[in-house]
This record gives structure tokens, sequence and C-alpha cells, in this order.
């Protein structure tokens, strides 16, 4: 017998929890303007979610998914996008989202019940939400199609979950973004738990990056409370896609420090140690510690970062408290793009029917 | 005899059929916790709570969480229990038949047609159905006209707790693929259920009330709805007859065409879109088969045909509710002709 294929599964890290760099830094984390870019996002992201919470809390929120402790991993994948690369999100990546241009009121107005809230004035071309599991890793290998075929320079990246990587729809993306070459990454944000269920139940696979080697694609796993390993393999990997040397698989490594979602209750089973633990590793300590030891933030920025942060996330809950319910006719028009004129009867019907005043958001 | 939910019932039939048969087992995501960590597995029984305990009970070799594949463990169900299982599939909401869609369709519907007899597949498929928690329009389908378009399929819309015992145990004990559609709104309802368990057979509907001016056919939880309208119709002099079909398929025509025979007038209420469902299907089958006996032209209450919307105001002018029913009621009484 002889070795016909083999593989390796590389993992990188550049900053330790404690935020010290590693020798072989890149010269993203020497750009200081990046990094304080990145990192005020990933505050007010962070700001953003326990705002949310708060809403569902007090009733003027639907269920929500908070993202408390993705914040490296969500802003570094769109910071190392262009703003003409398409992003096919599942639901809690709103780091990423606000860091491509979607508002903080859109995010509130879609949790709000409101598909309005999905119809972005930012990046028009991005994916909505996507609730269904790992479905959005096809339409990102969609949108890579397109941009291939058309011989435009845009790449598309899939973002999901570690559950997500058991659906049949995450393996036949990758296969076919393999198969045909296509300019699209596929980001896997393992946060250890799908729900309830932990990651050692979700697959006997020692990595999730590993699962790109069957498709003939590479992947790579990195830390995902590192936002400069993530922004870093990012950008390598859409450089990559843009030379015509197709798709790649990054997953980034991080822990669901909330509850799956506001309708949840984990410490109904997962250990309190465990949570922990992982908090001492979250990703905004050892950023602010390099920032800090690089001697450009302070005591006093972070104060006056966190309260234009809180003001901007007030003036986004007034928006949206304040934007009206849909009304009974956007249930017909946002159905379909050439309107059936024989379905006109039941949407007259239906005006008359349900004209109230739905009043506002708040 | 004890007060239930809906939810306890359900929790109790499986109990109650996984003590009874050793060769039913639960397959599904989410139904049991942190099985195999070291939380507490026991607390957490599904998005739902339907399967609290379950895993404490019986063990993680009859309570399998799965990974996010309900092609594989649906199929999987196919396959175990075509070799001597009776699989208790939780595929959490029906919407999610459309990542399984081949499993059950084409293969659990079709296999023991195909294979010439040789192969029964005794599988249960709970889900959850319904509108009316703001789950967004991919989550808060009812789906039981897809299921019942399938040979080889039963489907099963249990409206009250105790109509979920009996409808429940009768469909694990089943030698075909059932479907068995939870709504989601019906999960808190309560009703005296006796403990011992008992079957409601397939196929033969219930007649919730009497009525002698129109017949109203409603399933799952529409029936409540409907029951709720008659109630302020009988004060208007207006008295219905609320028949619950229990089951989709099969269908029992013989009541509802009994009844239409007495009434002569037909109002038929589905939590569904307007087109090939459920009512459709009642509507039709009256036409061809009870034509003479009406006095006035059928009415069927349903959603519009729309994607059900995520908004909690819109989705509640989405559902068929009591007035609506009302008024259609009062469309066919009031017919002229
Ligand atoms: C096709 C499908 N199956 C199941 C679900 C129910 N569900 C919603 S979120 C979720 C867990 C996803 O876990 P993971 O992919 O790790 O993402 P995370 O929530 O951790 O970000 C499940 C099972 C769904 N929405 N869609
Ligand atoms: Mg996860």
């Amino acid at each position: 017998m002889e070795t016909i294929a083999d593989f390796e599964v590389q993992y990188s890290q550049f900053l330790s929890p404690e935020g010290k760099p590693s020798a072989d830094i890149p010269a993203l984390a020497t750009d200081t303007e990046k990094l304080l870019d990145m990192y005020r996002l990933m505050t007010e992201t962070r700001v953003f979610d326990t705002k949310a919470i708060n809403l569902q809390r007090t009733g003027k929120l639907g269920t929500y998914a908070s993202c408390l402790g993705h914040e490296a991993a969500h802003v570094g994948i769109a910071a190392a996008m262009r703003p003409d690369d398409v992003l096919a999100p599942s639901y809690r990546e709103y780091g990423a989202m606000l860091c491509r241009g979607v508002t903080m009121a859109e995010i509130l107005l879609y949790w709000g019940g409101d598909e309005r809230g999905s119809d972005y004035a930012g990046p028009r071309n991005d994916f909505p939400l996507c609730v269904p599991i790992a479905t959005q890793c096809l339409h990102a290998a969609g949108a890579a199609m397109a941009f291939q075929l058309r011989g435009e320079d845009r790449c598309a990246i899939s973002i999901n979950g570690d559950g997500g990587t058991s659906e049949g729809a995450f393996y036949e993306a990758m296969n076919v973004a393999g198969a045909r070459n296509l300019p699209v990454v596929f980001m896997v944000v393992n946060n250890k738990w799908a729900i309830s269920v932990p990651i050692e139940m979700q697959t006997a696979t020692k990595t999730l990056a590993q699962k790109a080697v069957a498709a003939g694609i590479p992947g790579i796993q990195v830390d995902g409370n590192d936002i400069i390993a993530v922004r870093h393999w990012v950008e390598r990997a859409l450089q990559r896609a843009r030379n015509g040397e197709g798709a790649c698989l990054i997953e980034a490594v991080t822990y669901r420090l909330s509850d799956h979602t506001t309708a949840d209750d984990s410490s109904r089973y997962r250990k309190k140690e465990e949570v922990e633990a992982a908090r001492t590793v979250e990703p905004l300590i050892r950023i602010r510690q390099y920032l800090t030891d690089l001697g450009i933030w302070d005591e006093q920025k972070e104060a006056a970062l966190l309260d234009e942060a809180a003001a901007k996330v007030d003036a986004a809950v007034e928006q949206y408290l304040h934007t009206p319910k849909p009304d009974i006719e956007s249930m017909f028009d946002h159905m379909y793009a050439q309107w059936p004129e024989q379905l006109e009867e039941q949407r007259q019907h239906a005006i008359r029917y349900g004209s109230t005043d739905g009043g506002s958001h708040g | 005899m004890p007060l239930k939910t809906f939810r306890q019932a359900i929790n109790d039939t499986l109990v109650q059929e996984m003590q009874r048969d050793v060769r039913v087992i639960l397959i599904g995501e989410d139904i049991a916790g942190g099985t195999g960590c070291e939380g507490d597995g026991d607390a957490w029984g599904g998005p739902l709570g339907v399967t609290k305990g379950l895993i404490s009970e019986f063990g993680p070799d009859r309570v399998l969480d799965t990974p996010i594949s309900e092609a594989a463990f649906m199929g999987a169900a196919v396959g175990a229990a075509m070799n001597g299982l009776r699989p208790v599939v939780d595929l959490m909401f029906n919407d999610f038949v459309s990542v399984c869609f081949d499993q059950v369709c084409n293969q659990a519907a079709k296999c023991h047609y195909m294979y010439g007899g040789q192969n029964s597949v005794p599988m249960t498929i709970r889900a959850n159905t319904g509108a009316g928690i703001s789950t967004a329009a991919q989550h808060s389908q009812s789906l039981h006209p897809v299921f019942s378009f399938f040979p080889g399929l039963k489907v099963v819309v249990p409206t009250s707790p105790y109509e979920a015992k009996g409808l429940l145990t009768t469909a694990i004990r089943d030698d075909d693929p059932v479907i068995f559609l939870e709504t989601k709104l019906l999960y808190d309802m309560e009703e005296d259920v006796p403990d011992e368990s008992y079957e409601i057979p397939f196929g033969e509907a219930n007649i919730l009330r009497e009525g002698g001016d129109v017949t109203i056919v409603a399933v799952g939880r529409m029936v409540h709805v409907a029951t709720e309208a008659s109630a302020a119709l009988a004060r208007k002099g207006i008295e219905c007859e609320i028949i619950d079909p229990r089951t989709t398929s099969p269908l029992d025509t013989e009541t509802i065409l009994e009844s239409v025979e007495e009434t002569g007038r037909l109002v038929i209420v589905d939590e569904t879109t307007p087109r090939c469902n459920f009512a459709t299907d009642v509507s039709a089958m009256v036409a061809q088969e009870g034509f003479a006996f009406l006095k006035a032209p059928i009415r069927m209450v349903t959603a519009p045909h729309t994607p059900i919307p995520f908004a909690p105001n819109l989705e509640q002018l989405y559902m068929p509710d009591p007035a609506k029913v009302s008024a259609a009621v009062q469309q066919v009484v009031g017919y002229q002709g």
C-alpha cells in the first residue's frame, strides 16, 4: 500500500488571550488605524448587543440571537472584504453586518418582526439574515458563480456555525465551489454549541477546517477570538479567490458566551465553569490590551468610546421604536417582483379588512 | 382525570410507548440537551420543551440527539424502521421537511409500495406547525396539505391534549409512516387526560358540536376558532355543527357528507394559504359527492396567498379568526340563490 493523499490542518493565532503578539505578526498588526477601526466596531457591536437583549426583555423586540463573544470573528471577516463583495450571513453576525454598512436600526427592525429591516440602505447586494441552517452557503456559491461568469473582480463569503457544517447544503456548496473553482470563502464560526448540542456531538472530526479536504479546497483553523488572525486569513483567502485560485474554508474558533437566543436558557444544558473559562479568553480583552501596549489606547479613550457607542445605539433604538409597523399591503407588495394581476382581488380584500393603523414598534 | 397540557400529554405518550415497546426510539435535533457533555441533560426537552426528561429515563441509546442533518436522521429513521425499530422522529418545525423532503415524501411514503409490500416503514414524524408566535415565514407554515398530497403517508393534526395522546399512541403503533403535526399555539392548552394509554383510530372524525344550520369542518387549532365563532353565532340563532377530521389523510369523508346532508351548508376553516389545501380538498369532495345536499355555495376561510408575516400585527390579521369564520357562516346562511 502507498499513501496517495494526505492532509494537514494549520492553526493560526497572532494575539494570545493576554494580548501578547506572537513572533511573526502580519503587517495588519502594526496598522494602527485599521486596528482602532476594528476595535471601535467590536465595542459598538457589544454595546448594541447588550441593548438589544434588554429591548427583548422589556417586550420591545422579538426573540433575539446574541453575538456576545463573536465580535472578533464577525468584524474580522467583514473588515477583510471589499464593498462590492457579497456577504451571506446566518443570523447573529451583527459585527460583520455593521462593518458592511447595515445600520443598527435595520437589525432591530428585523428582530422586531419587520422584513423591511433586511432591505439595507447600505450593502444592497448582501444577503439578509438566514435562519434555515447552512442554506446561505449555496447562495454564496451562486453569487460567486455569477461573478465568475461575468468576469467580475468580486468574491462572496458565507458564514455559518459549527452546527451548520452537518448540513448537506454546506458540503454541497463546498463541493460545487471546488469543482467550479468559484471565488467564494466559506467561514465557519465554531462557537462550540448548536443550541443545546455541543460540538463533540455534532461531528467526529478533530477540526471543522478539515471538512474542506473532501471538497478539494484548502481549509485552515484560526483563533476566532483574535481579530488579527481572522482578518489576515480572510484577506489571504479573498486574494486567492480574486487570483482565480478558487474557494477555501476558514474555521474561526470562538465561544457562544450568550444563550442561543433570548428564548433559550443555556444554564439548563451547559456548565457555568465552561462559560466562565471562555469569558477569560473573549476577544475584546486581548485587542484592548494589545492596543494599550502599543500606546494608542487608554482608559479615557475607552470611556469616550463607550459613551459614543451608547449614544449611537440609543439613536438607533429611537429610530427603530418610531418606525411605523408594516402595513398589510407589504404582505402583498413584497411577495413577487412581477405582481400577478390575478391576485389583485385578494390584495384589495385584505386592505379593506386590515387597514387599521398598526402603530409603531414602540 | 388529571389536567394536562398538550405538551405534557405528548411527553406522557412518548414515555408510555417507549416503556411498552423497546423498538420505539426518539431521534432528532436538540431533544436531549447537553447529552454527552456534563450539562444537565434532563432539564431541556428541546426548544418547545416536549421531550423533557426522556433522556434521563431512557438514556442516549433510545433518545438520540443528532447533528443538524435532517436528511440524515430522517433517512436513518426510514432505514431503521425497515429493520425492526419504530422511530419517532422530531423534526422541530414542520417547515424543515424542505431539507429532508426526499426521505419523507419520496422514500418513507413509497418504500412499502415500491418494495412490493415487502417492507413496512413504521415511523412517526412529529413536528410543530402553524403561525402565531412570530417565527416568520420559514418557521410558521401549516404543511398538512403538503403531506396529505402523498399516498403512503398518514397525516394527523390533533386539536387538544386528550386527542393528542390518543392519536399519538395510534401513530406510534401504526405500521406506516405517520406525520403528527403539533400546533404551536396549542402546547399550553390544558384538558383532562387519562393516565392510562388509549388509541384514537385514524380516519374517524370527531363531531365537537352538533347543529343543524351549517357544517364547519376545521383542522387543528382552527377547530377552536370555529367553536368560538359558533358560540357567538348561536346567540344569533345559528347552530353550527363542528367537525374535526383528526386526520387529513386518511380522511373521514362519510362523517362530513352526512353532516352536510343534514345542514345543507358548509364552511371549511384552514390556517393555510387558499390554494391546494385541506379546505379545497374537502370542498372538492363535497361538491362532487354531496352537490345535491347544498343549499348555498361552500365557503373556505383560510389565510391569504402570501408568506406568513414576521410582524405580530400582520400575523394576527393573516390567520383565520372567529370574526372571519362568523362572517363566512352568516354568508352561507343568508344565501338567497
Ligand atoms: C434546516 C434547519 N434545521 C434546524 C434549525 C433549527 N436551528 C436554529 S439555530 C440551530 C443551531 C445552529 O447552530 P450553529 O450552526 O452552530 O450556529 P450558532 O447558533 O451556534 O451560531 C438550529 C438547530 C434551522 N433553523 N434550520
Ligand atoms: Mg454554534
